[in-house]
């Protein structure tokens, strides 16, 4: 009893380093979604070993033109992928040198839009469900490859979902944004992207007043006709002519 | 017996030394820099009913030596969580490493949002933090060796309880995109009615302008004995 309580708990022991080792390896990607403000670059890093074959897909969701630009850098300072105002891409990438790889998102071509993006950095292989699945001897069974074959084709419909909900995150943006827009357009919104429908806006309620002050201003009477119709008739203009009664002296 | 015992313990001893070295060199993967009082703020659009874990550690430079020091103790970062209506649904202040878990119960766009409130940070001029961090959500969340471990499972077992919660987050997904939709189409229906209405009082306000002018020009002209 003795001896079979150490072992025990040391077998738990060595099963709970097997766990730690796979929280520790078992996550080599990662799938954000952050803003990015105007004139601003943001970096991220992650150690890749050598050999290892990395991807990265981005995709602005909302701001100005949907458009950012975006470079990977490896450890000794090289870019292996420049792209200017790219709406949405994917890269990737084997791991020549053993080290830190950057990526960064610039968005310093743009003064007053700050971006939404997303991108999803995935390093390597799918680590096995277990552990020691690694070291396998024997070939998988019909069950087994089943499951595989589900899983794998599973992955794809999550990540079809994720485009189209990334799709549909823009679209629903713009839609809102349109929204917005036709609420303030008719009080002469300042929105920068709307000039085109402030001056419609004002041409169409100010061209009739236009047209009635242009014609005032078009058919009013200058100082030189005034002037010369004062001159012209030097008698009372408009008076009626004198009546003048006579009262006869009639007996 | 005593022997016995004393043998067990030295068994025991190198695991467990093993254990907390690795509990101290988690390598986490992602990483970025933050300046002193910045806030770095991220996304995720998920639907409701979904788990989400965050795992950060963070490492302070060192100006003297000019390296990030492994592990910087009084760090402070302070995680805010707000749901898609603004609520905040967790906000709290970690130590230098740390793991927050939230659910969330409304379908959306959650923002997590990390920043620095540690005074030490002052001490050191130009503070940089450097952040690893790690978010998953829904499936990804789930452990599977620990889930194996805890309820005793085959492999193959395992991989239809995988199997079962990646349908389960596609589900969840589906009805997200529902909802979606549904609130898509409540926008371009309000646009639509809001560009009638809109083209409705203009073409009203262009007729009766269009009145006025005619009338107060030939009242005008009338006036000025041109007609």
């Amino acid at each position: 009893m003795d001896s079979a309580a150490p072992r025990s708990t040391s077998a738990l022991l060595l099963l709970l380093l097997l766990l730690l080792l796979l929280r520790a390896e078992r996550t080599r990607g990662a799938e954000l979604t952050f803003e990015l403000p105007d004139s601003a670059k943001q970096c991220f890093h992650e150690d890749v070993e050598q050999g290892v074959k990395f991807s990265l897909d981005y995709q602005v969701i909302t701001g100005g033109h949907y458009d950012v630009d975006c470079y990977v850098e490896d450890p000794l300072g090289n870019t292996i992928y420049r792209e200017t105002k790219k709406q949405y891409d994917s890269f990737t990438h084997r791991a020549e040198v053993k080290g830190v790889y950057q990526f960064c998102f610039s968005n310093e071509f743009s003064t007053f839009s700050h971006k939404t993006i997303y991108f999803d950095f995935q390093v390597g292989d799918e680590p096995p469900i277990l552990p020691d699945m690694g070291n396998r001897v024997t070939a998988l069974t019909q069950m087994e490859s089943a499951c595989v074959t589900i899983h794998e084709a599973l992955k794809t419909v999550i990540d079809s979902q994720t485009h189209y909900r990334l799709r549909e995150a823009q679209d629903r943006a713009r839609a809102e944004d349109l929204n917005n827009r036709v609420s303030y357009w008719s009080i002469a919104s300042t929105d920068e992207q709307t000039p085109a429908f402030c001056k419609l806006a004002q041409s169409v309620a100010g061209a009739p007043s236009a047209s009635v002050m242009g014609s005032r201003f078009f058919y009013r009477e200058t100082n030189v006709q005034r002037i010369s119709r004062n001159q012209s008739f030097p008698g009372p203009t408009s008076r009626l002519p004198d009546v003048r009664v006579y009262l006869l002296p009639w007996r | 017996m005593a022997g016995v015992g004393a043998r067990g313990r030295l068994v025991m001893g190198w695991p467990v030394l093993l254990l907390l070295a690795l509990c101290a060199a988690g390598a986490r993967g992602l990483y970025f820099h933050i300046g002193e009082t910045e806030k770095r703020c991220f996304i995720e659009e998920i639907p409701d009913e979904t788990m989400v874990i965050g795992n950060y550690r963070t490492q302070m430079w060192d100006k003297q030596k000019e390296v990030f020091l492994p592990s910087t103790p009084g760090l402070g970062m302070h995680v805010e969580v707000k749901d898609p209506e603004g609520k905040v649904v967790l906000s709290r202040q970690y130590g230098s490493e740390g793991r927050f878990t939230f659910t969330s119960h409304t379908p959306g766009e959650h923002q997590i949002c990390l920043h620095s409130n540690s005074t030490r940070m002052a001490l050191f001029a130009g503070g940089r933090l450097r952040v690893h961090l790690d978010i998953q959500v829904g499936e990804h969340a789930n452990n599977y060796p620990e889930i194996a471990a805890k309820d005793k499972l085959t492999e193959l077992q395992l991989r239809a309880r995988q199997l079962l919660d990646q349908v389960e987050q596609i589900q969840k997904e589906q009805d997200y995109q529902r909802y979606r939709e549904e609130r898509f189409r409540l926008t371009s229906e309000s646009t639509n009615q809001r560009v009638l209405w809109w083209s409705i009082a203009q073409t009203v306000i262009l007729i009766l302008t269009g009145i006025w002018q005619m009338r107060h020009l030939k009242s005008f002209f009338e006036a000025k004995k041109l007609v």
